[in-house]
């Protein structure tokens, strides 16, 4: 029986009266493809933060790689959602990359032979060589989260947390980077704790799925959470979850009930939206 | 030139270099945070500093000083974001100022000091001012050294640069230090009026060329120095007009030209890239507009 990549304890998480989670327990391990999926404010972000160690939990143990969480550790990857970066803001793609290598450290940004080498690699190995030199204000968000990817993974860590990657790109750049985060994690052997609203992109990936929803949680396979029982049970309210040709729809009675993605954000459209025009 | 072996002609050759060293260094994350008005702000508030430490004890330096760290402070804990950084910028940057005049009016030695305040006075530089200005440099040179990578990872990208355990919020408020130390010895030049023509202008120029962050910095200290020392020496050729407006008339000259030609070079390197351009790529249709 080896350590689990991710354990949590029977975890609890309020903020005052409100609890977001309570006797969680998980093991995640090696190569494991979790999504976590729930309405807003749930605590799926607040479920990163606690793994990469910027939260602690109200109750609970949380471990990675048998260690508590530590700020900055290169035991975690992170890959954040797209966001529009200034055109020309003077950072170029091996930019971006190098700093999950060293950014954190101090000193000037003059980089080693030995340090190019890793970063060229990790450039490769998602495919981004055709831009890597340009500036990151100049790439669509498919390509920008391309480059997080490469990122997140160069430092080699056991678990890449992802915070809706896929959030503001359009559908083929969903496909190519859930793909591209499948295949890395098949790669390296890490695993992946991926927050989503829209679970329909990463299904064929994921082997077992978080719900939180209103204080409460639910753990397992796809099929054995995403039901019209569990979630009515985790809403309180009558939920229906539909199968339509592979994709699931999960429809609700009222507001607190997830719509289609996006559905309650506002968020930057992906401007640069490659092959629409 | 005739001045170049006098000591007021050295001195300010010395100061003019070491401040361009310390505005092109800040002045690409300047650009980067969007802190162009909190630049502005922390010199219009040297300049209230300057009126009190004039009004006090004749000593315009130490007042800078004085009123750019508090400024500094001030943003630093009421702003965190942007848009309310910005609004506490202008509300503190008014209040400021009215003081400053008010300071000003009770202020009854020489009328150039004030000018001098506004619009610099760098051949007026003694070489206790030098003492002062190099040691300002100097921290800076050296707080920059350690802070660079941190700080611009920090700058592109807070979030991400949190979550790998950079101390955003500490970083940004010794930036805002360091800032206000900037500030204070490039209003010794070019006052603090036009204190914006060192700290961004070079910058803003450099981004032009290159997405290479160290080019950028390079390029902007560069700017800089040719900015202030080139304006200081056109200085000393004229009896009428006043080196500051020939440094920020240079320094406009060098962004109108690296805006005209920079983005230019910056595509025909990109272009060099083997296989940069096909068919699906975005930075195609993204490029043209310039």
């Amino acid at each position: 029986m080896t350590v689990a990549v991710v354990r949590l304890h029977d975890a609890s998480m309020r903020f005052g009266a409100r609890t977001l989670f309570e006797h969680l327990d998980l093991d995640l391990e090696a190569g494991e493809f979790l999504a976590v999926l729930g309405p807003n404010g749930a605590g799926k972000t607040t479920l990163l933060q606690i793994l990469l160690g910027l939260t602690r939990l109200s109750e609970g143990v949380v471990e990675i790689d048998g260690r508590p969480p530590r700020r900055g550790s290169h035991d975690v990857g992170y890959v954040p959602q797209q966001r529009a970066f200034d055109r020309d803001l003077p950072i170029r793609g091996r930019d971006l990359v190098r700093f999950g290598l060293d950014g954190h450290r101090r000193g000037l940004p003059f980089g080693s032979a030995a340090t190019r080498v890793r970063v060229d690699a990790a450039i490769r190995s998602v495919g981004a060589e055709r831009y890597a030199d340009a500036p990151v204000g100049l790439l669509s968000g498919g390509e920008q989260q391309r480059l997080r990817i490469a990122q997140a993974l160069i430092g080699d860590p056991t678990v890449l947390l992802c915070d809706e990657p896929l959030l503001s790109l359009d559908l083929s750049h969903q496909q190519e980077v859930s793909e591209l985060i499948d295949a890395r994690r098949r790669d390296t052997g890490c695993s992946v704790v991926f927050v989503t609203h829209e679970i329909n992109p990463i299904l064929p990936y994921v082997d077992r799925v978080l719900y939180l929803a209103g204080g409460k949680c639910a753990v397992g396979a796809p099929d054995e959470v995403l039901t019209s029982e569990g979630l009515s049970a985790l809403y309180g309210t009558e939920i229906d979850v539909l199968n339509v040709r592979g994709r699931i729809i999960v429809v609700g009675s009222d507001d607190a009930a997830p719509t289609e993605p996006g559905g309650h954000h506002h968020h930057h459209h992906d401007h640069h939206g490659a092959g629409s025009h | 030139m005739l001045y170049l072996n006098q000591p007021f002609a050295q001195h300010a050759l010395i100061a003019g270099a070491l401040v361009a060293i310390s505005c092109g260094l800040i002045g690409p994350f300047v650009v980067t945070r969007g802190m162009a008005f909190a630049v502005h702000g922390t010199s219009e508030l040297a300049f209230t500093g300057a009126a009190a430490g004039l009004l006090i004890d004749g000593n315009p330096i130490g007042g800078a000083l004085v009123g750019s760290l508090i400024v500094a402070i001030a943003i630093g804990v009421l702003g965190t974001r942007e848009r309310e950084r910005d609004s506490a910028i202008g509300v503190i940057l008014a209040f400021g100022l009215g003081v400053g005049v008010l300071l000003l009016g009770y202020y009854h030695g020489f009328s150039t000091a004030a000018t001098n305040i506004l619009f610099g006075n760098i051949f007026g530089v003694s070489y206790n001012q030098l003492g002062a200005l190099v040691a300002i440099g100097v921290v800076v040179m050296i707080v920059m050294a350690f802070a660079f990578r941190p700080l611009l990872f920090a700058s592109v990208d807070a979030d991400v640069a949190t979550a790998r355990g950079v101390p955003v919020r500490r970083l940004g408020f010794v930036f805002l230090i360091v800032l206000a130390l900037t500030v204070t010895a490039a209003a010794q030049v070019v006052g603090t009026l036009l204190v914006l023509s060192l700290a961004i202008t070079p910058a803003a120029a450099a981004q032009r060329w290159s997405p290479n962050p160290i080019t950028v910095t390079v390029l902007s200290i560069a700017f800089a120095l040719v900015a202030a020392d080139g304006g200081i020496l056109a200085g000393l050729g004229s009896t009428t007009i006043k080196p500051s407006v020939f440094v920020t008339s240079i320094s406009f000259a060098l962004y109108v030209g690296s805006r005209i030609v920079g983005p230019r070079f910056a595509r025909r390197r990109r272009r060099a890239v083997p296989d940069m351009r096909t068919a699906d790529m975005p930075i195609t249709d993204m490029v043209a507009p310039a």
